[in-house]
């Protein structure tokens, strides 16, 4: 068990040494959350006056976006090194790289959501500190269940023909209840009374739904990663 | 064995056939009157849509855990004939709504799931004829998932407030709507079986066809 989580942590570590030395997806995906989150403004700021309720959705959307690009990416510099094949040699249980890979995706996507949610609290007028632990846990949360799906498909991609279209195609039906729970609970954490208790409910449904999307993936992953 | 399939077609033909006079003399509903008439097509075909996805999605990790090329083609069929029925379910449901509820269609926690989990069958599909060499094992994956989807839209009605009645009324439906309504909730499972297993026949014949030109090709 203590070597499970070993493997994990090394496998974390190295994705997270790549990115720190380059930083190159860390960049390109929170530049592309930004224009995203702009391109929102945009559309649905009328007269220095934005939509009711839209912050929520715009957040969640950014985020489902953005980390689509970051996990072709990912899996990418993977191929493009042959590095992807290295690691499968390695001697380590495929569940455990599976983790590995997650929690760096996980944290990449955690530190884009850093810069997207201040951004979309200032340009859609959304009050974001009203409960900012919650807001937190939704987002970890929500961000789980969407990379646990994700790097399962992305992974499995690495070898296939116009992985990327494949990989929203895939991604999408599958982790729609995410995101629908992800916004509806920050909706409500975003009223200006926040609604604490609709928050919680749509919170649980989210660990639901990771629990569900991680036992899935770890299942499949070993049987779909065997050439 | 081959010669069972053209009489169980003729006999699925004339269940069909059969269906529209059966389903006339049921008696019509109090509130909604005509239009309820739908039910005896709307929800066989949805049983049958999760029948299929169950299928789809045992086969598919049969294939996956054990690799037996015959749960492959097994996967393939079921997944096709779960977009079929599925479609069938979400044509005449928005009909039936149009009139029984006023709108086409309500973004309620039955209809949402149901259309995510026919999505989902779509791209299983899509992945396997355009995703190249290895694309059955992504499909089967997704078919899980997509499986996993079912005992979800299945209890949906039960859980949440929604506009869609809940599963609690097919057992109580009436006796002059019972006999009907099983009819031809049979009816939709005996052309579920017979497409079922007419199109992992040609699965396998493809599969033979290939055989063939790969020892053509050798000699």
């Amino acid at each position: 068990m203590m070597a499970f989580f070993r493997v994990a942590a090394l496998v974390m570590r190295k994705d997270l040494t790549v990115e720190v030395r380059s930083r190159e997806i860390l960049y390109t995906t929170i530049f592309f959350a930004v224009s995203c989150v702009l391109v929102f403004a945009f559309a649905l700021v009328k007269e220095g006056r934005p939509l009711e309720d839209a912050a929520a959705g715009i957040m969640w959307i950014s985020v489902a976006f953005s980390g689509t690009l970051a996990l072709g990416r990912t899996f990418e510099r993977e191929r493009h090194a042959e590095t992807l094949r290295a690691l499968m040699l390695a001697p380590a249980s495929r569940p455990a790289l599976y983790v590995g890979k997650l929690l760096g995706i996980v944290l990449l996507l955690l530190v884009v959501e850093a810069v997207l949610v201040p951004l979309v609290g200032l340009l859609f007028h959304a009050p974001i500190a009203n409960s900012p632990f919650r807001l937190m846990a939704l987002l970890v949360l929500g961000t789980i269940g969407f990379s646990a799906v994700g790097t399962l498909f992305a992974a499995m991609l690495v070898r296939a023909r116009s992985r990327d279209v494949m990989l929203p195609i895939l991604l999408y039906p599958i982790t729609i209840p995410v995101i629908i729970a992800g916004v509806r609970g920050t909706a409500a954490l975003l009223e200006p009374v926040p609604a604490v208790e609709l928050a919680d409910m749509w919170m649980a449904l989210l660990a639901f739904f990771d629990i569900v999307f991680v036992t899935l993936a770890l299942w499949t992953f070993e049987p779909l990663m065997t050439e | 064995m081959a010669k069972v399939y053209p009489v169980l077609t003729l006999v699925a033909m004339a269940l069909f056939a059969v269906a529209p006079a059966v389903v006339a003399r049921t008696p019509v509903e109090a509130t909604m009157g005509l239009v309820q008439k739908i039910f005896y097509y709307h929800v066989p075909a949805a049983m049958v849509m999760f029948i299929a996805a169950s299928v789809c999605g045992v086969a598919s990790a049969v294939y996956l855990f054990r690799a037996r090329p015959g749960a492959d083609r097994l996967a393939v069929a079921a997944a096709e004939l779960t977009v079929v029925f599925g479609l069938i379910v979400l044509v005449t449901g928005p009909l039936w709504a149009r009139k029984s509820w006023g709108v086409w269609w309500q973004w309620d926690a039955r209809l949402t799931s149901t259309l995510l989990m026919w999505m989902i069958f779509v791209a299983c599909l899509m992945v396997r004829r355009f995703g190249g060499a290895g694309a059955e094992k992504l499909s089967a994956a997704m078919a899980l998932f997509g499986m996993a989807n079912v005992p979800f839209v299945y209890i949906s009605v039960n859980i949440w407030r929604t506009l869609h009645p809940t599963t609690a009324v097919i057992p109580k439906l009436p006796g002059g709507m019972r006999g009907p309504f099983w009819f031809c909730a049979l009816s939709f499972m005996l052309l579920f079986g017979l497409l079922l297993a007419l199109r992992v026949r040609l699965e396998e014949r493809r599969a033979e066809v290939e055989e063939l030109y790969l020892v053509a090709d050798h000699d």
